[in-house]
């Protein structure tokens, strides 16, 4: 990890008159905190870009007198967070999404429940805001109350909407959802079709938006432990992880060594059932039952050993601040060994069959295809990412403990297609069960929480894991007697929606389950 | 084709008898439940699926209904995909209000004789996330629930005995 571009950056941008005030808050170690001027938002943005940087996040906070803007950036696996300031009452700033389109949703998030305006952005629609509040408001303000100011009659559906719209002969429009056909989320999914040829498809997001960043105001470490580990419900271990991550650093709390292995070989577990599932889904969207039936047969046994382990099958509410609620008793440990020797030699004939199976080549080879260049462009994360050329993996490019010790190999393939997301996944898992026997190996005796200190009021922290669907990044600020001042959860789908969206261009319409199956974006994680 | 004959050959049948229950898996909120609603539904059940808000946790249990091991298709219970062919809602989630419109629409959309099952902690009370701004929090805020599946997520087995209980359905041991 070398810092020298970070001196050099830093150097570029003195040159260019853009002052910036370096800090070193232990809770955002080790990534530093560089204050900029409002005025120079946009030119760091165009500086980040030179130097190759990757846009990570952003999101605001209102501290009463002022709205501050942060975004986070990563290079050669080191992170730093820019902050600047602006007046609540003209909360102009210059966009980011001029220079990172990934950029774009998450400042129309903070446009919608802060008010910042990015003057230079090129979307002036409303993202998350449907028809709950009026743009006059601003949820995440001091002085908006969690309860809302709506009176209580039903929330009109958002019809107002703009998408854009094709012209031409036999052009025609599929509005989808936003509820849906099968057992998913809800989500809105504007087509623009000639025949069966998807021209262009625009998604529209925002309806599970629960307020989860307003109603974690107030809480105490526990509560908002529970809160972020059902941010997005398949990935309640990474979410709680990544959230405790920061309230840990925050207060200066270091967790025990066997916590840390523990915390890792549930994330394994995590990893494991959710690819499985999504094999068996993938393999159902097309219509290849077998498929579908063994590894949904595979996800159960899995499933029920963690449930055994751990006391819930998803291991939910089991990463607490401080370490884990659940220890690992060795009987279960053994049965960790003999279900990852027998699901090895199962993956073995199944991965046989798929590799081989015509139908299943057919229908999953070219579908869905995200070129290289435009998973860079659009900061692609987790298993697109990988399958489109970019192997970004916290484990690996930034490792946090028990990561620091293990040797992660990450699947990266290139051309993109429906087939690579299922291959990436698919050894993924081989890489997860690897990690799985060596943390039991070198499972470490000891406490398996420490004792929770009071951070004080200020203290800020970062937390950062791979989820299973690809880099959490979790931010969190305390106020007084140890209550959450900011809660911000970054799904990796934030990264990986946009993705969806291009890929499914020129395939079929009947393609779009399977695309948006491999893709896999979380819903609830996206619209908080 | 002969490796995948083998393979089925191999593993066999895994679905599981349902296990009989002391304790009642649904909590009945209303009067109709009891009513001859259930009888109505015995020989099989069509449900339509909404998640008005929900993380996903539910949504995963709900999907393992349909695994090898649960197989609820063998009860006469299968999902649908409009609530045009549903006999029963099956709906998660602490019902944000950007899905408020669309669960009442889903709802009047229902044919009756209809029944409404409320999952989770979410569905239930609105669970982690309550009412606020952004939540309008139990489902029967919202649209009249005749049942609560309570959990966080309820696993499978409670989904499924939950549902059956809803329908009369559950094995004549269990109904003692």
């Amino acid at each position: 990890m070398s810092r020298e571009w970070m001196t050099a950056f830093l150097g570029r941008l003195a040159l260019q008159d853009v002052p910036v005030e370096e800090q070193s808050p232990p809770g955002l170690a080790p990534a530093r905190l560089l204050l900029v001027r409002a005025e120079d938002w946009g030119r760091l943005a165009q500086e980040a870009r030179n130097w190759e940087c990757r846009w990570v996040a952003g999101f605001g906070e209102d501290t009463g007198e002022e709205i501050l803007v942060n975004a986070c950036f990563e290079r050669e696996g080191s992170y730093f967070m820019a902050r600047t300031r602006v007046p609540r009452a003209t909360p102009l700033l210059p966009s980011h999404t001029p220079y990172f389109p990934v950029a774009d949703r998450p400042e129309r998030h903070t446009q919608d429940l802060l008010g910042v305006v990015f003057m230079d952005h090129p979307d002036a629609r409303r993202w998350t805001r449907h028809q709950a509040w009026p743009d006059a408001d601003y949820p995440l303000r001091c002085d908006f109350p969690a309860s809302g100011r709506l009176p209580t009659s039903t929330t009109p559906p958002d019809d107002g909407y703009r998408f854009l719209q094709a012209q031409g002969s036999g052009v025609y429009e599929i509005p989808v959802g936003p509820v849906h056909a099968g057992i998913i989320e809800p989500g809105h999914f504007r087509f623009q079709a000639v025949g069966e040829t998807i021209l262009n498809l625009e998604e529209r997001l925002g309806y599970v938006h629960k307020g989860i960043e307003k109603i974690a105001v107030g809480r105490d470490a526990q509560g908002l432990a529970r809160l972020a580990g059902r941010v997005s419900g398949d990935s309640t271990v990474a979410h709680a992880w990544a959230a405790c991550m920061a309230m840990e650093k925050a207060a200066g709390i270091e967790v025990p060594q066997r916590a840390l292995s523990l915390r890792a070989l549930m994330s394994e577990r995590e990893r494991v059932a959710n690819h499985l599932g999504d094999i068996g889904a993938i393999l159902n969207d097309i219509a290849f039952s077998f498929g579908y039936y063994q590894f949904t047969r595979l996800r159960e046994d899995w499933t029920r050993l963690s449930y055994q382990a751990f006391g819930h099958r998803f291991m939910m509410d089991r990463v607490v601040p401080g370490g884990v609620a659940a220890d690992l008793a060795e009987p279960m440990a053994d049965a960790m060994r003999r279900q990852i020797a027998g699901l090895r030699q199962e993956l073995k004939s199944l991965y046989a069959i798929l590799d081989d199976y015509p139908s299943v080549e057919d229908r999953l080879e070219t579908t869905g295809r995200l070129d290289p260049q435009l998973a860079r462009l659009l900061g692609c994360l987790g298993y697109v990412g990988k399958a489109s050329g970019h192997g970004y993996d916290v484990r690996r490019d930034a490792p946090y403990p028990p990561y620091d010790r293990l040797k992660v190999e990450v699947p990266v393939y290139q051309y993109g297609d429906v087939a690579a997301r299922m291959k990436v996944r698919a050894q993924e898992i081989l890489v997860s069960l690897d990690l799985i026997e060596q943390l039991l190996a070198d499972l470490p005796a000891g406490a398996l929480r420490a004792e929770w200190r009071t951070p004080d009021a200020g203290a800020e922290g970062l937390g950062i894991v791979e989820g299973w669907r690809g880099e959490i990044v979790t931010y969190v600020r305390f106020a007084e007697h140890g209550k959450v001042a900011r809660f911000f959860p970054r799904d990796p789908s934030w990264t990986t929606w946009p993705a969806l969206e291009k890929c499914v261009r020129d395939n079929i319409v009947p393609d779009f389950p399977v695309c948006n199956k491999s893709i896999n974006g979380s819903y609830s994680g996206h619209d908080l | 084709m002969l490796r995948v004959l083998a393979k089925i050959q191999k593993i066999g049948i895994v679905t599981e008898p349902l296990t009989v229950s002391e304790t009642p898996a649904l909590e009945a909120v209303g009067e109709q439940l009891k009513a001859k609603v259930g009888e109505l539904f015995s020989g099989s059940l069509a449900i339509r699926q909404v998640d008005a808000g929900s993380c996903n946790g539910c949504e995963l249990e709900i999907h393992a209904l349909n695994n090898p091991y649960y197989a609820i298709e063998r009860f006469g219970v299968h999902f649908v995909a409009s609530p045009r062919h549903a006999d029963m809602l099956l709906v998660t989630g602490p019902v944000s209000r950007h899905m408020e419109a669309a669960l009442k629409r889903t709802y009047e959309a229902t044919p009756p004789p209809r029944l409404v099952i409320a999952v989770g902690e979410c569905g239930a009370n609105g669970g982690e996330f309550g009412v606020s701004y952004a939540s309008c929090g139990a489902v029967s805020n919202v649209i009249p629930v005749d049942a609560v599946i309570r959990g966080c997520p309820p696993t499978p087995l409670d989904l499924m005995r939950g549902i059956l209980e809803a329908i009369g359905r559950l094995p004549r041991s269990a109904r003692g």
